[in-house]
């Protein structure tokens, strides 16, 4: 069986670390003692579209643990950096995979090793009810790429063994296409739902007002379009159709930032539109919206500081 | 002489019971909250904070009892306005009714109704504490003067700008109000929906060099669409915003908008960003920053 580290046990580590468990040897490096102690001793539950406990091991130390031939980097982005660095000098064969929102992760994630590194987005969601009890609630996928030392081969691998534990998951020669997507929606998507409190909900789409939404929300990911074809890369989905087809799906999705302010949390704002931002700069792509909304968060969450 | 209040909030509160200290004025407030209303004819209209008064004040959330009046000053909540004046304006067919209502437009409204209108801009600052009690945060001046489409005499103007000002409001009356009025939209829309958004006080939005940013663009595409009608503002609204940070002034006010963000009650952005928003897009000027903090707070709306 494969060998499999799920660092950072938080909604997406979870539901990674007990799907995985069902077809490899799974252990999770969490950040808390507790919850090591809990998944060793509970193991891990998954609700909503699949019913299972999972057994694994689980430790606050690399040292504690078994070396594996994958690494699954499930962090926060806010916490990437400390986790990639308490991973130094440890597990050099491995594959090390991100799955940060925004870009930039495994470049974070290179500069504490020479490990192979896959970067990877994802799409699946879910609820984290206690340490030990996550509840899966959007089955969409995870989409995986090579980038540094790692092949199209690679991908393939980590996305076939994805999809026997029972997740969704897909190669790609180059992500970055699908990288972009996904970061022009949740920059847009996350921000806007975190100022307003909605969900991410028929609001923003709607484009019947002229205060409607559904302008902001379009002139942000055109903003964002502007940024990707300047820098030479050519999406793959279209983020305004993500926006209008996610936001017909009935149930309103709660996106993290949103969940992040209303729990008085710091948000992934650097990560995501911090990420765009430095990136528009680069390829000199003005992005006032986007810079708005960058200012517009980082001050609230200033606001419960 | 006979002046009557309609929406006795915080702000129309600092006139009524400033001008009720006047002996030559008699002051009415009508307003829909009973319990104000109840408590303002039992213990008078308290101001704390700012001054300390006690204006004795006939208040009604009936608008047949008020008696005929000389003015009117109009002090609901934008939304509002249509409503509250088409119930009062029996009591001004004689009179002048003047507002002092934030937000672009509100003029239009009144003229539905009443016939000599007065176009105010009002800058002192409060908050309800308890029913018959307003606490006065900021002081400031006001600005009155003939409303250009259904214009009150001059001296009607400035009758009632003397009144306000022996009452302790210090107030002008100028010929051309359109400059203040734009003045203190722009300051307002530059600053209120900042605070509202991520719920900092009027001083911490300014001292964050970001967010100060974001007013300035804020305050430059409105200075555009005021330019635009060739309205000339009578300062420079960015002064404002920094007089208003000090310590000693606004540092720790909560703008209205966050305040009612807080309440989940209406904003006016439909009057601030909106309406210049809406007044941009008829002259041809860009109001991209407008139109994207207007989106937002109506969002923020749409949330509860």
């Amino acid at each position: 069986m494969a060998r499999v580290c799920v660092a950072g046990a938080g909604v997406i580590g979870s539901l990674f670390a007990a799907h995985l468990a069902r077809v490899a040897d799974v252990t999770a490096l969490t950040r808390r003692e507790e919850h090591a102690e809990a998944l060793r001793t509970r193991g891990l539950r998954v609700s909503g579209r699949a019913e299972f406990t999972a057994r694994l091991a689980a430790a606050t130390s690399p040292d504690d643990l078994e070396t594996p031939e994958l690494v699954i980097l499930a962090c926060k982005g806010t916490d990437l950096d400390a986790v990639a660095a308490g991973l130094a000098g440890h597990w050099p064969d491995a594959t090390v995979m991100t799955v940060q929102n925004g870009i930039g992760a495994d470049e974070v994630v290179a500069r504490h090793g020479d490990w192979r590194i896959l970067a990877a987005v994802t799409f699946m969601s879910g609820t984290r009810h206690e340490d030990t009890h996550v509840q899966y609630v959007l089955d969409t996928a995870t989409w995986i790429g090579p980038a540094r030392g790692t092949s199209y081969a690679d991908a393939q691998w980590v996305a076939e063994l994805i999809v026997s534990s029972g997740l969704k998951a897909e190669a790609f020669e180059d992500l970055r296409p699908a990288q972009w997507s996904k970061l022009i929606f949740n920059a847009t998507v996350n921000t806007v739902a975190a100022l307003t409190g909605l969900p991410h909900d028929p609001h923003f789409a709607a484009l019947d007002r002229p205060d409607a939404l559904g302008h902001l929300v379009k002139g942000l990911m055109d903003e964002g379009k502007a940024v990707a074809a300047a820098a030479g890369v050519e999406l793959g989905e279209d983020p305004w159709e993500m926006n209008v087809l996610a936001t017909q799906r009935g149930s309103a999705h709660y996106p993290s930032m949103l969940e992040d302010v209303e729990a008085h949390r710091r948000t992934e704002i650097d990560m995501i539109t911090g990420a765009l931002v430095r990136e528009a700069h680069r390829v000199g792509v003005p992005v006032p919206l986007h810079e708005t909304m960058e200012r517009l968060i980082k001050a609230k969450e200033d606001s419960w500081s | 002489m006979v002046v009557a209040v309609i929406g006795c909030g915080a702000v129309g509160s600092l006139f009524a019971a400033n001008l009720a200290t006047l002996d030559d004025v008699e002051v009415w407030a009508y307003d829909l909250a009973q319990e104000h209303v109840d408590a303002i004819n039992r213990d008078g209209l308290q101001l704390t904070g700012a001054g300390e008064v006690t204006g004795r004040v006939h208040a009604t959330s009936e608008a047949a009892e008020l008696p005929p009046c000389d003015f009117g000053i109009v002090a609901t909540k934008a939304m509002h306005t249509d409503a509250a004046v088409a119930a009062t304006a029996h009591a001004f067919s004689n009179g002048c009714v003047a507002t002092v209502q934030n937000g672009i437009g509100n003029e239009e409204v009144l003229a539905r109704h009443v016939e000599r209108v007065i176009r105010g801009t009002t800058f002192p600052a409060g908050k309800i504490t308890a029913p018959g009690v307003v606490q006065w945060d900021v002081k400031g001046d006001t600005t009155l003067g003939p409303f250009e489409d259904k214009p009150a005499p001059f001296e009607q103007v400035e009758r009632l700008a003397d009144a306000c000002t022996r009452g302790g409001m210090p107030t002008e009356a100028v010929r051309d109000a359109r400059g203040p009025q734009w003045r203190k939209v722009i300051f307002n829309a530059a600053t209120n929906p900042l605070g509202a958004l991520t719920g900092l006080t009027h001083g911490r939005v300014c001292e964050r060099p970001d967010l100060r940013r974001l007013a300035s663009q804020l305050v430059d595409e409105g200075k555009a669409v005021a330019t635009a009608q060739g309205i000339v503002l009578d300062s420079d609204p960015e002064e404002l915003i920094d007089y208003a940070a000090r310590p000693e002034v606004a540092y720790d006010h909560k703008a209205s908008m966050l305040q009612d963000v807080e309440a989940r009650r209406q904003t006016e952005v439909d009057y601030l960003n909106g309406g210049i928003a809406g007044f941009g897009r008829k002259l041809g000027v860009p109001t991209p920053t407008h139109e994207t903090i207007w989106a937002l707070v109506k969002g923020v709306e749409a949330s509860w």
